[in-house]
């Protein structure tokens, strides 16, 4: 009887009963007369015949990795172990979130499957959950996708078979009410069905999927965030991620390849609300399988991809350098995290591109290691925050956040941007300075001599300890000397500052 | 049984009335029960502890965990005790039982003489909030108890830490989920009406914003009688007193 009740609140997609034929729809065999050649036959094409061989374990991998190709001929029947963990871990720099997952990352472990196979789908539910959880995988022909078969308590296994009829790349997700919460706290993942040849060979794969996670802190607030239900209902995300975390594909964890080779990102997006305007700074994809569909379209920039989609791009690497993978939704890249790259090694090529970098202008603090910026958090929290520390992290925050306008060693440009370095307009008064940086400052300005009459926006997206450490950078650097800029001496300033509603923060 | 075991259990309170109320079902088994009255009883101000169900096991050893029958209770049941006689000497006494069966909890309360509280008595205490019956209007309620469910589960700590809510009960929120006699009631409502497995938002919940609620009837729904978890445990109900 409890299956039953476990569709009920699995609140899976619709499953009308009877046929859904929209009225004056043609006959499906009249459709099928007008097909082109090239149609694979969807779901009546896809068993290829029974099971041959021995079980097969998939072989499970996390983001960004990517299984390597079936290489199989023949229909198998392939056994999924899958583990759903509820655990604590960075989404931020200094910011926790528990997250619950497929496997132990988000996005979940990558299944690679070939069309016809027969999955044997063993979902486990750790000891230590506090939730039940299910899965329903888009991949399934079947009402609730699995959700039904696979509601699983805590300590619980639960085991369903499906036939995978359709070729595609395919998202699965958790579906236990609340489904968007489950969804919100990264419980979705990619499983890739090949088609019976396979796909066209490329050099390199990766796995990225997009998701927006909601908190009672704002951006970046330190230590651990709590869900905030009424966010996520209001559709106003905290963070915008690609692989689950702002550090997953920056730095060390970029993306690597090489001048010369082809690479194919499949690239999901778990919502559990935003549509993402996948694109790639600095290169054009050759090949788009649009939603994940079989036919591809060539020479996009730029691609959509729904909640609870996913898409396949390919494309040739030409020049060598950093290429930024964004949602250019672009308020999501610049104020959400939602940035990932892909590092290219490899030969110049002045032919095709002279190969000025500007990477600083769109990296911005993500460029380089957070680790300052880290120590610095855990100093403040711990009380024991040298102005040594705020200089580190202030360094890195200066280097994303100013640097684009006033210039990598403060000099600023002249008559456009004030210099920062020898500053005598910033020394002279250091809550003014707090109060710049967090409400911006347009028109006349005299600097070391000169006016300047342009315009700097407010910055109130860095929290406290951010400011406190950029301004004790700048205050004691570029041949400036001052004391340090405290947290608390910036949120004074900050709650001194009325701001209308809908402002940041 | 030690004498600060012993101390402890004569101190744990008596149970204090709950209600009468007005329970809203998240999924009525019928329309008409859109509403369910439910008459005063009485329900016990803490879970069930690690103390009382040891002293319990004592005295009913075919509920220790090495002659329960397997359909009884499934392999984790009492996996967090150091022995099959009790929890330990590094346990608190004072946490609440977990990893007990629907089964267990049933024997448990009625060699007290109690019962387990069926859905509508717990879900009627609660939804009180500090001030009143309806605790959802308060502010910070909701995301109280969200916050707790957005924790991993590790074992909990002791019973009793929490403020009293209008009731004067304790812990129904942020320590352990907790049976009831009809746990499986959603599920039984069962697939009559097509309508109830469509679209995002189960057109047939009866308030789509109480999430909490929601999380409480998913949890349930997953659970058979011989399951047990982490963090579930359970507290008796006794009739109210003439």
């Amino acid at each position: 009887m409890r299956i039953h009740g476990l569709t009920l609140l699995a609140l899976v997609g619709c499953q009308a009963p009877g046929p859904a034929v929209h009225p004056g729809a043609p006959p499906a065999a009249a459709m099928a007369s007008v097909a082109p050649a090239t149609d694979t036959g969807g779901s009546a094409a896809g068993d290829l015949g029974p099971v041959q061989g021995a079980p097969i374990e998939a072989a499970l991998t996390s983001p960004p990795v990517v299984p390597p190709p079936t290489g199989r001929k023949v229909p198998a029947k392939v056994v999924v172990n899958l583990e759903v963990r509820e655990l604590t871990l960075p989404i931020s720099t200094g910011v926790d979130y528990t997250f619950w997952t497929f496997g132990g990352t988000v996005p979940g472990s990558f299944i690679r499957v070939r069309q016809g196979d027969t999955l044997e789908f063993h979902l486990r539910n750790h000891p230590d959950s506090k939730m039940p959880h299910n899965i329903d995988l888009h991949a399934v022909t079947g009402p609730g996708g699995g959700a039904a078969s696979s509601f699983t308590a805590p300590g619980h296994e639960s085991r369903f078979t499906f036939k995978a009829l359709n070729q595609g790349i395919f998202v699965y997700h958790c579906a236990t009410a609340p489904v968007g919460m489950h969804v919100a706290n990264g419980m979705y993942g990619l499983i890739l069905v090949e088609p019976p040849e396979g796909l066209r060979r490329v050099d390199r794969e990766f796995y990225v999927m997009q998701g927006d996670f909601y908190t009672v802190g704002k951006y970046r607030e330190k230590g651990l965030q709590p869900f905030d239900m009424q966010k996520a209902i209001d559709e106003h995300a905290t963070y915008v991620l690609l692989n689950g975390s702002e550090g997953a594909l920056v730095g060390d964890n970029a993306l690597k390849a090489r001048v010369g080779e082809t690479v194919r990102i499949f690239f999901g997006n778990g919502g559990p609300n935003l549509v993402s305007s996948f694109h790639v700074i600095g290169e054009i994809f050759d090949r788009v399988y649009a939603e994940g569909g079989t036919r591809y379209q060539e020479n996009v920039q730029t691609t959509l991809v729904p909640a609870g989609g996913a898409t396949i791009v390919e494309f040739r690497l030409e020049v060598p350098g950093t290429y930024l993978l964004v949602d250019h939704s672009i308020f999501r890249t610049f104020n959400k995290g939602a940035l990932g790259m892909l590092k290219v090694e490899g030969a110049e090529n002045k032919g095709i591109y002279s190969g000025k970098e500007v990477d600083s202008v769109y990296i911005a603090d993500k460029a380089e290691s957070d680790e300052a910026i880290a120590t610095a958090a855990e100093g403040l929290k711990a009380g024991t925050l040298t102005t040594e520390q705020q200089i580190e992290a202030g360094g890195k925050l200066y280097a994303g956040t100013c640097s684009a306008c006033h210039q990598a060693e403060g000099q600023g440009l002249p008559s456009v941007f004030p210099p920062l370095a020898k500053s005598d307009f910033l020394m002279a008064d250091k809550a003014r300075s707090i109060g710049i940086v967090l409400n911006g400052l347009s028109g006349k300005v005299t600097v070391n001599g000169a006016d300047f009459n342009s315009v700097m926006p407010p910055m109130s997206q860095l929290n406290d300890d951010e400011v406190a450490n950029i301004l004790t950078f700048v205050r004691n650097r570029f041949g400036n000397t001052g004391e340090a800029v405290s947290a608390a001496e910036v949120k004074a300033v900050r709650s001194q500052t009325p701001r209308p509603p809908g402002a940041a923060h | 049984m030690s004498a600060l075991v012993l101390a402890w259990l004569l101190a744990a309170p008596a149970p204090v009335v709950v209600g009468p109320g007005v329970y809203r079902p998240l999924f009525p088994a019928d329309p008409a029960l859109a509403t369910v009255p439910v008459a005063a009883f009485r329900l016990d101000v803490t879970p069930v502890t690690e103390a009382g169900f040891a002293a319990f096991v004592a005295a009913h050893p075919r509920w220790r965990r090495d002659r329960v029958p397997g359909i009884f209770a499934d392999a984790g049941y009492l996996r967090h005790w150091a022995s099959a006689e009790g929890p330990g000497a590094g346990a608190r006494p004072d946490a609440p039982v977990v990893n007990v069966s629907w089964f267990a909890a049933r024997a448990y309360c009625q060699a007290r003489g109690a019962r387990l509280p069926v859905e509508a008595e717990w879900e009627l205490a609660a939804q009180a909030g500090d001030h009143g019956p309806v605790g959802r209007d308060e502010p910070g309620w909701t995301q109280r108890i969200l916050d707790w469910y957005a924790r991993p589960a590790a074992l909990p700590g002791p019973v009793g830490q929490r403020p009293p809510n209008h009731w004067r009960v304790q812990d129904l929120h942020g320590l352990v989920w907790e049976w009831v006699e009809d746990f499986n009631q959603a599920a039984a409502a069962g697939d009559r009406d097509a309508a109830r497995f469509c679209g995002a938002g189960s057109v047939s919940s009866t308030d789509k914003d109480d999430y909490v609620q929601f999380m409480r009837v998913a949890f349930r729904s997953a659970l058979a009688g011989a399951s047990t978890a982490s963090s579930l445990g359970f507290r008796c109900a006794e009739e109210a007193l003439p």
